[in-house]
């Protein structure tokens, strides 16, 4: 901000108004193209969106439109087969698997994670003394620290760390059951159980999302007024009373939005997968669309057929994001009627 | 406005340092409900930092102990403090230049993308245009579509024009995808930017290039800050893409030499080498991490509450 006045620009917004008038038309009339503008417009907006569109958007377009036929890349040319590969896609049942794995993360992943991270934040914001002005925790900061450590470890090493944690016989997890007595634990295979592979991987999701969440809902939390969490405690609500009636609807529009990015990370999964389950999992529990896609394309080259995967793995995407906004709308809705 | 600026300063809300200010030293003690209640909160919240801190110091442990050890007991501390497989881990999977190769592809496509982001994110808020609108959705669409639908033709693209497996086609890609979030973000900044600035600026005679380069874009710089760092632990952490687009051994990058080093340490059995590698990955980014720790959180926020 220092840079307006230092700038003697200041001087300029009281310039007379004669030469206001001169600069100001030229500046203004769209048809009065020079140099400068043309040049501005070309290099400020018509060179990004044309890199842009080369490389975000066309390639979605050609998704849309490979998975209408029946390329394999090598191929010279490509038939065009109308909804074959979807109609094929819809049979194959270790496809449709893998989508009813992803849907069963994108349901427990962000309730979970979200509901946790929640709770946290709470914690943090409201959990100290009732006397005089509502505050937060001493030493919050060290559990906002810590619990934030995960975000910045790239998720592949996160899949690392915690499948050596998972090891059967020298992993972390079953030393410490089996320290506790718990000897059935001795060589129990987590990832290699159909009953238990997906939770453990779930967990792992989990553990590596919650901190990111919980820093960005005490900041959402730290941004409502204090006077409306006295107004609501001289009312005698409690503190459970607080966060579900005062909080939650106040940082409505954060919950949704991290309910969008985390139910996309759900979806797609891939890099957890591949450091923990590269091979789908026992009986493909934990297999995901996203990987059934890579090996579909890169593997065996079927790349129309996987971009109808892309396709089906898109829309269900989209659907999950007009869910998510739909059940806001809906309960914000409610709590509208209700005040 | 007001929450992306508070958000890009060191957020460090000021409720937090509270008790250590002197007027809250001589509080009055809380009713046995609240002792009862902070003390359940902090021993939730300490539980959860042991879950989050055991796993990691476990790693450090374990990196230093041999394969046989390893396997003995999860828990013994290393017969010798050795940096063995530390040696290991960088001669024979070569974590340091991989390493190199992550942060050029990182800061190349981080230059790429703030300089194209924050010129179009500031044409799109100053100027109404035809066809603004879809550029509007255009950018909506690169947010929300998954990049798995992209992958194979951008596959393709990339070998059309011959820079398939290659640094500088994967930083094209890196910073194709960081683009629309980035003019998303900076977008709703220059938005809130004061218009008058810039008709003041223009009755001073400057041009539009001038008027970007020393009056907006130096305003706009805790917004720059925020999305760069958004951006960089972003760009850091993909792994889809350089696995699918940068096949050559030579040219990975670090998340996907950790990936192709944990599967040949499976085979070869030396897990010390992967704890090793593990260490040396995450170390470096926990101590920027500590140094930046409140830039971060509050980039963090900001990205969400705009």
């Amino acid at each position: 901000m220092t840079t307006l006045t230092s700038g003697g620009l200041t001087s300029g917004v009281s310039a007379p108004p004669g030469g206001l008038r001169r600069i100001g038309s030229a500046r203004w009339r769209r048809r009065n193209l020079t140099f400068d503008k043309i040049t501005f417009f070309l290099v400020f907006l018509v060179i990004p969106v044309a890199f842009y569109i080369a490389f975000v958007v066309s390639p979605f377009v050609q998704a849309a439109y490979f998975s209408l036929t029946d390329w394999t890349g090598f191929s010279p040319g490509m038939n065009f087969i109308g909804l074959s590969n979807y109609a094929k896609l819809f049979a194959d049942s270790t496809f449709l698997q893998a989508m009813g794995n992803n849907i069963l993360m994108a349901i427990v992943v962000p309730v979970v994670t979200l509901g946790v991270a929640m709770f946290f934040a709470t914690l943090v914001t409201v959990g100290g003394s009732t006397r005089g002005n509502v505050k937060g925790l001493r030493s919050s900061s060290f559990y906002r620290v810590v619990s934030f450590f995960p975000y910045v470890i790239p998720a592949i090493v996160i899949g690392l760390i915690w499948s050596q944690i998972y090891d059967p016989s020298a992993g972390l997890l079953n030393g410490i059951l089996t320290r506790l007595g718990l000897e059935q634990f001795a060589s129990f295979a987590w990832l290699g159980d159909p009953r238990t592979a997906r939770w453990a991987v779930m967990f792992v999701i989990i553990w590596g999302l919650v901190g990111f969440y919980m820093v960005l809902f005490i900041a959402a939390i730290k941004g409502i007024p204090a006077e409306v969490f006295e107004a609501a405690r001289i009312d005698g609500a409690g503190r459970f009373r607080t966060a579900i009636s005062i909080t939650i609807p106040l940082i409505r529009e954060n919950v949704q939005t991290a309910f969008i990015y985390i139910g996309i990370l759900a979806l797609d999964a891939f890099v957890y997968m591949a450091a923990l389950e590269p091979g789908g999992g026992p009986d493909n529990t934990t297999l995901v669309m996203a990987q059934q896609l890579f090996t579909t394309a890169f593997t065996k080259g079927q790349f129309g057929y996987a971009c109808a995967m892309g396709v089906v793995l898109a829309v269900i995407t989209l659907a999950y994001a007009g869910l998510v906004f739909a059940v806001n709308r809906f309960f914000g809705g409610k709590s509208e009627v209700g005040e | 406005m007001t929450q992306i600026s508070q958000g890009a300063a060191p957020v460090a809300p000021a409720g937090e340092r509270v008790p250590f200010e002197p007027a809250e030293s001589g509080e009055a003690p809380g009713t046995a409900g609240d002792k009862a209640v902070t003390g359940f909160s902090h021993t939730v919240l300490i539980i959860w930092s042991f879950l989050v801190i055991i796993p990691l110091i476990w790693v450090l442990m374990s990196s230093f102990k041999t394969s046989s050890e390893i396997f003995a007991s999860p828990f013994a501390l290393p017969e010798r403090w050795s940096f063995d497989n530390y040696v290991n881990a960088w001669t024979t999977a070569g974590i340091g230049s991989f390493f190199l190769n992550s942060v050029i592809v990182v800061v190349g496509a981080l230059i790429l993308t703030m300089f194209f982001g924050s010129m179009s994110a500031y044409v799109l808020a100053r100027f109404s245009f035809p066809g603004s609108r879809a550029l509007y959705y255009l950018m909506l669409a690169g947010l929300t579509f998954p990049i798995f639908l992209a992958i194979v033709p951008l596959f393709f693209v990339l070998r059309g024009i011959g820079l398939l497996n290659t640094l500088p086609g994967l930083i094209l890609t890196y910073a194709a995808f960081a683009f629309p979030f980035t003019v998303f973000f900076l977008y709703a900044f220059f938005r809130s930017l004061s218009k008058s600035i810039a008709e003041a600026a223009a009755v001073d005679g400057a041009g539009e290039w001038r008027t970007f380069f020393q009056i907006m874009l130096p305003m706009a710089k805790p917004g720059l800050a925020t999305v760069a760092i958004l951006n960089f632990v972003g760009l850091w952490n993909q792994f889809l893409l350089p696995i699918a687009l940068n096949t050559n051994p030579d040219n990975y990058v670090l998340t996907q030499a950790m990936a192709s080093f944990a599967s040949q340490a499976g085979y070869s059995v030396d897990f010390g080498a992967l704890f090793a590698a593990v260490v040396i990955t995450v170390v470096p980014v926990l101590i920027i991490y500590l140094i930046f720790q409140r830039q971060l959180q509050g980039s963090v926020s900001a990205g969400v509450s705009k």
